[in-house]
């Protein structure tokens, strides 16, 4: 059983008169453990492709199996729960809460599971101290570096356990030194932790910190293997 | 599940973020609440001074005065003829049975003189039951007694601005005053009762028997007439019953027929009172009506800023729906924000309607009278129009497409 299972998704999006395929009848399957990079030119259809297994968005025909339960039919709240439990997000512009501290930051998902204070304070200190940042608790996001408020976008994204990480284009807005710091610790969560990490990029350089690389164009996919060292 | 000392949490920093924007939608509430608090203070004052009022000038009571004479087709004023007797007073006391105190009276203006210090006022000539009818306690001494009311002895009862006047700092039970010349020895001092309800001061009186004041005072070309005849009826339920009796019982006196109009007139004092009570409450809930406006205007002052913070923090809210906030999370964190405005903004509004309503009696000298249930319905109202006012806001963050909310810039 694969972890997430695509089969058959399509994704149209109607403008005015003009149905547009953003996704066209893709089908992939992604395993535990896997580290996978999402490429392709914009207006590719990756985006939307990234959206739907974020299960920020339904596909408009097809199923989407997370463990072996189609997520492609439920509704906004049971959504918004599975992306609470299973899925931690990164995204390039860090999406950090500003005037809210590191730790607060970090404490977010699990204060929409209901955990107690204690636990999630708990919690997120580790999380940040898994990161790197240890004792920038209290740093609100403005005080961090950039690479500093990735790490704190990381560590909000572990700290549910959730075993996938979804990053979308996580170093877009960094330099090349800090990129790489930052894809080695995803390289080591994906190593040590065994969390799915799926990113999506357009720097061959990054992508090809992956194990596998997937190519999308016009709404379909053109190529998906291994990744090729160079 | 959702998290609530967490949610409020979250919602106090968002309002601690803009200060002055926050303090502003609040002063709408606070101008609301305050307004509604200080008028519904002033309606209920003016309330409770017209209950002090009546019953300072005694509880279910009745007036009977005489009739008017026509002069040559010229109809003189109530009170013109002297149609009533100390018998019919008598008679009232015996035979009607709704009746529990009559009191007669006789009196007129004279000045009373005490030493050095000299005084005019209203004397009236009653009897020991004049103290029944109109609730009125003695500070000191004791009431007329019978025995002095019928052999017309010259003893009087001093009113609170009476005995200020003529003895100051002296004990004024025990001495002797003179009235039209005529020594009368002060046996009682009445408890001060303040203003009537048509603003005389009760207090400026004294009382004597109604026969000496007769004999003595004001002599009548009609031995034994008198000009009013004060009745407390038993009890409120009685009040009208009590009324026809006594106009069935006067009019047989008086030797009336069928045709013949009544020659005295039965005013019911206490619903002359309460009609003027009517008109005050009908008042109160009018100011209370306007100054609800301004809190309702307040309300709306919330749900525009709350559209305002929902469109500025689509970005925030796209974050938090992404990790996993639901419907209701967003939807509560941006209705507690709107009850945190208006409950803080309700609070500090009591705060100023409640000084608000001590100013305007310090200065316009008002009565007022903040009661506990307006500051409870002032606060809780202030509650409600946070609850609606932020509803449809938090309604719209809890619908925006997350994606597109991440997007936001």
């Amino acid at each position: 059983m694969p972890l997430l299972e695509a089969r058959h998704i399509t994704k149209t999006y109607t403008l005015g008169d003009i149905a547009v395929n953003a996704l066209n009848d893709v089908s992939l399957a992604i395993e535990k453990g896997e580290f996978i990079a999402v490429m392709g030119p914009s207006g590719s259809g990756k985006s939307t492709f990234m959206n739907i297994l974020g299960c920020l968005d339904r596909p408009t025909s097809g199923q989407y199996l997370m463990e072996d339960i189609d997520v492609a039919r439920m509704n906004r709240d049971e959504l918004a729960s599975v992306r609470n439990k299973k899925i931690g997000f990164v995204f390039q512009g860090f999406n950090l809460l500003s005037r809210t501290s590191a730790v607060e930051n970090v404490e977010l998902p699990m204060l929409y599971d209901g955990l107690s204070s204690k636990e999630r304070r708990q919690r997120a200190s580790a999380a940040l101290a898994k990161v790197g940042l240890s004792g920038r608790e209290d740093h609100h996001p403005n005080q961090l570096s950039g690479g500093q408020q990735q790490r704190v976008a990381i560590a909000r994204a572990l700290v549910n356990k959730a075993p996938i990480i979804l990053a979308d284009e996580p170093t877009g807005n960094l330099d090349s030194k800090t990129s790489i710091e930052i894809m080695e610790l995803m390289v080591e969560l994906n190593s040590a932790e065994g969390i799915t990490v799926i990113l999506v990029t357009h720097e061959k350089d990054i992508a090809e910190f992956s194990k596998r690389q997937i190519f999308f164009r016009d709404g379909v996919v053109v190529s998906d293997g291994a990744t090729v060292k160079a | 599940m959702i998290n609530v000392p967490a949610t409020i949490r979250i919602s106090l920093r968002a309002l601690r973020v803009n200060k002055m924007r926050s303090g502003l939608t609040m002063l709408g509430i606070i101008i609301g609440v305050g307004a509604v608090i200080s008028m519904l203070a002033v309606g209920t004052g003016a309330r409770q001074r017209i209950s002090e009022q009546i019953s300072s000038i005694g509880s279910n009571l009745i007036m009977v005065l005489p009739g008017s004479t026509t002069s040559g087709g010229v109809r003189m004023g109530a009170g013109t003829q002297q149609t009533l007797s100390v018998g019919d007073a008598d008679a009232i006391q015996k035979e009607c049975s709704a009746v529990s105190f009559v009191a007669p009276v006789y009196g007129g203006i004279a000045q009373v003189v005490f030493g050095s210090q000299n005084w005019s006022t209203g004397v009236t000539g009653t009897t020991a039951n004049m103290l029944h009818v109109r609730d009125w306690a003695l500070t000191a001494g004791r009431p007329f007694t019978d025995e002095e009311v019928r052999s017309a002895a010259k003893v009087c009862l001093l009113g609170q601005t009476v005995a200020d006047n003529l003895f100051g700092a002296i004990n004024p039970v025990g001495q002797v005053i003179r009235i039209k010349k005529v020594p009368f020895t002060v046996i009682g001092l009445l408890e001060s009762k303040g203003q009537s309800p048509n603003g005389q001061d009760q207090d400026d009186t004294i009382y004597v028997p109604v026969s000496t004041a007769q004999k003595q005072l004001f002599g009548t070309q009609f031995p034994g007439m008198i000009r009013t005849i004060m009745v407390k009826a038993r009890s409120a339920d009685e009040l009208s019953a009590a009324e026809r009796q006594i106009n069935g019982l006067l009019r047989q006196r008086h030797h009336l027929g069928q045709k013949q109009e009544d020659d005295f007139t039965v005013r019911n004092l206490t619903q002359m009172m309460q009609a003027a009570a009517e008109s005050t409450k009908v008042m109160t809930l009018l100011l209370g009506a306007i100054a609800s406006v301004s809190l309702l205007v307040g309300g709306i002052g919330i749900m525009n800023i709350m559209l305002v913070s929902v469109t500025e923090r689509t970005r925030e809210i796209g974050i938090r729906m992404a990790i996993g906030a639901k419907t209701w999370d967003i939807r509560l964190q941006f209705i507690v924000e709107a009850l945190t405005l208006s409950l803080i903004g309700g609070l500090t509004g009591i705060i100023f309607g409640i000084t608000g309503s001590e100013i305007l009696s310090a200065i316009a000298g008002w009565p007022t009278s903040v009661s506990p249930l307006a500051i409870l319905l002032a606060f809780g109202f202030s509650g409600l129009v946070g609850i609606f006012f932020g509803f449809y806001p938090a309604y719209k963050a809890s619908l925006l497409d997350p994606i597109e909310a991440l997007r936001y810039e």
